[in-house]
């Protein structure tokens, strides 16, 4: 059975090593699906900025804003929480939910699970009731990924009776399901980086119900030099051949050389890695390639050539 | 120069603790274990790396895999093999939370049946690798307890990535506020008497409809029998932080110059500075060559592109190949200049920007392989103390 295009799944968690421009991809991801015509919430779970800055947006928070026709959240589990309490409990009291939300943290905290299930529950209610048609979550880094895909067995496992534990059921089954829920790893061709997803892919296995959809390969340097090419290259950046270059140039050269090389060296480290990410992944996981940008500044302009990048690979 | 980068040295010599901090994906680990060896084999100091999840051929080449938390001697034959007699020695050592967690309850729980009823708690796992940031608690805690063996001269510290850059400086504090909390006396009220304070009753109401009593019961039973050790965290908390601020502990910020990570480390300095900490300097890997964002080069470049057809019919007969070969490769030369003075410029600026603070700034060069041997660790240690003699 094909397994379902990443493009036409609800619900995607987005991963990665802190550095790998895992924030950049999401937006990237959100900002394509949403030129598709589709309904798109993308959400950022540490709400530390970052996916707003990558919309240039502001006055982000746990109520979605809309940016040029997709809508942006941050979490907040003390928001989700009364959020939950309003619509499963009826409970109105958000005056009196000072007190009660704080020692509900406090519980949060020390118990697995728990803050994690607000913020899995959250996303799967969106998904359930059908407000959006993709979820983008720019996820928590891959140390604490495991954790949050499995909240809900970390629930089921801890808390035997009460309302979170009955609705444990249905966020498993949407997040169990290959066809809604996917997880993306976003790396770079750099041994750590590589290492590290190649270590969570397995994790991801062995430990959760959610399916690898795809592991994308960020700022992967383009090739610069056909293998003939690349010989003409080092024979023209010899040193006889420089001085003629030098001489029509009427200055040294060397250090225009210089980047040609760098790029090539930088890539060829950085094709080690890729092959290494390839045969330690399994055959059925694509893995996407997305360029090094040139780019100025970090924000919607790059957002904007992930999201072409992207399209290019999965339309 | 200003900012003497002699002054890494100086710092190095000085400190017995030197923690290495800042974002992710910078090779902070690679960074702390190269200053590390190089104080090792030149200084004649005993040196203890404690790190954190080192690239796994990193570890191999230091002898240090699988070897959890224990202190490990890195052989001198490592330093042999990379052409160097150390002057003094570098022991190493792994952190690792769980165990870390389990010898700090082993070491500190007042008797055996506490000891026991904590390790066995179902919870206890859970807990302490999720502990309000435990991983950040931790790594200081340990670092205490290894300072205080009185075994090395310096101690260099791989930082645990963290979400956040306060919460490894702020997390012996918050583990502190933890355990004197409140809300924990709330939460573990219950257990004690069937008295239900006026207070929690709200809470306990609500949080028994939606988790189940059994589980709040779980939790305070948890939190009943480390009681007794609440003090002693505490305590050790206060002496991390107490610890943190002295004269003989500094912070490096490592970072690398992109967007994000330099953003995050230029927040990184602010934090430190308003905490009062020491920083000892700031050290930016993967740099550019300077030659990517000087203006005589761009000129050179210019004139080499609008020179192409002159270079092309001369390099025909010079290399002996065909004349579209040689236009497409050097307007590919051309184009990987443009391409990378475009980064190589915004780095440039942004590190100005950067080293406008008093805190002394070191760049590292892009390296052409990973460094994973004792000699790439002593060569990046060169670049980092530049008057060492090799």
């Amino acid at each position: 059975m094909a397994a379902t295009p990443l493009l036409d799944r609800s619900l995607l968690f987005v991963t990665g090593k802190g550095g790998v421009g895992k924030t950049t991809v999401t937006a990237g991801l959100a900002r394509l699906l949403a030129d598709q015509g589709k309904r798109v919430l993308a959400c950022e779970i540490d709400a530390k900025g970052d996916l707003a800055a990558a919309f240039e947006a502001h006055g982000v928070g746990f109520s979605p804003v809309d940016v040029g026709g997709l809508s942006l959240m941050h979490m907040d589990t003390e928001a989700s929480l009364r959020e939950y309490l309003r619509i499963h409990l009826k409970i109105p009291m958000v005056g009196r939910i000072g007190p009660v939300a704080r020692a509900f943290d406090f519980v949060a905290t020390a118990a697995p699970g728990v803050r994690e299930i607000l913020t899995v529950g959250k996303l799967c209610y969106e998904v359930r009731e059908r407000h959006y048609d993709a979820i983008v979550v720019d996820s928590s880094a891959t140390g604490h990924i495991v954790g949050q895909l499995t909240a809900p067995q970390a629930i089921q496992s801890l808390v035997k009776v009460g309302l979170m534990r009955s609705q444990t059921e249905w966020m498993l089954d949407i997040m169990s399901d290959p066809s809604q829920t996917g997880l993306i790893i976003v790396t770079t061709p750099e041994e750590m980086p590589v290492s590290e997803t190649l270590s969570l892919a397995s994790e991801v296995a062995d430990k959760t119900t959610v399916d690898l959809a795809a592991v994308i390969a960020n700022r992967v340097l383009p090739e610069r030099f056909a293998p003939r090419d690349e010989e003409v290259f080092d024979a023209i950046a010899k040193k006889e051949s420089l001085r003629l270059v030098d001489d029509i140039v009427h200055s040294p050269t060397e250090e225009v050389f210089a980047a040609a090389r760098l790029a090539t060296t930088l890539r060829r480290r950085g094709s080690a890695h890729l092959v290494t990410l390839r045969e330690g992944l399994s055959p059925s996981v694509p893995v996407i390639l997305l360029p090094y940008l040139f780019a100025r500044s970090e924000g919607l302009r790059m957002t904007v050539q992930i999201a072409d990048h992207l399209g290019e690979e999965l339309l | 120069m200003a900012k003497e980068p002699a002054s890494f040295e100086s710092l190095f010599r000085s400190r017995e603790i030197v923690i290495a901090c800042g974002p992710g994906g910078v090779g902070k680990t690679t960074t702390a274990a190269a200053m590390a060896a190089t104080a090792a084999a030149t200084m004649g100091a005993k040196v203890l790396v404690v790190t954190v999840d080192p690239a796994k051929r990193l570890a191999d080449a230091l002898g240090i895999s699988g070897i959890g938390n224990t202190v490990m001697d890195v052989p001198s034959k490592v330093f042999k093999n990379a052409g160097v007699t150390p002057q003094g020695s570098l022991s190493a050592a792994m952190l690792d939370t769980k165990e870390s967690w389990d010898a700090l309850i082993n070491a500190h729980a007042p008797d055996e049946e506490t000891k026991e009823k904590i390790l066995g708690n179902p919870l206890y796992q859970n807990i302490t690798s999720r502990f309000i940031q435990s991983h950040d608690y931790i790594a200081m805690e340990r670092l205490y307890e290894l300072h205080s063996s009185g075994k090395w001269d310096l101690i260099v510290v791989d930082t645990p990535p963290t979400r956040n850059a306060l919460d490894f400086l702020d997390a012996p504090e918050r583990m502190a506020d933890f355990f004197s909390s409140k809300l924990l006396r709330w939460l573990v009220a219950p257990s004690r008497s069937s008295v239900v304070s006026f207070a929690t009753r709200p809470f306990t109401q609500i949080a028994d409809r939606i988790l189940g009593t059994q589980f709040l019961q779980d939790i305070s039973e948890f939190f009943l029998s480390l009681e007794s050790m609440y003090g002693g965290f505490i305590e050790r908390a206060r002496a991390v932080q107490r610890l943190l601020a002295e004269e003989r502990t500094s912070f490096v910020v490592v970072s690398s110059s992109e967007m994000v990570p330099l953003r995050e480390a230029e927040f990184f300095v602010d934090e430190l500075r308003k905490r009062n900490l020491d920083i000892g300097g700031v050290i930016l890997n993967k740099v550019l060559p300077d030659s990517l964002s000087d203006p005589s080069v761009h000129a050179t470049a210019q004139r080499f592109a609008d020179e192409r057809e002159a270079l092309v019919s001369a390099l025909v007969s010079q290399v002996g190949c065909e004349e579209d070969v040689a236009r497409r490769v050097l307007a590919t030369v051309s184009s990987s200049y443009d391409d990378f003075s475009v980064v190589a410029e915004r780095e440039r600026q942004s590190r100005e920007r950067f080293s406008r603070s008093d805190a002394p700034v070191m760049n590292v060069p892009y390296f052409d392989h990973d460094i994973n041997d004792m000699a790439g660790l002593l060569g990046l240690g060169h670049y980092l103390f530049p008057h060492l003699k090799k």
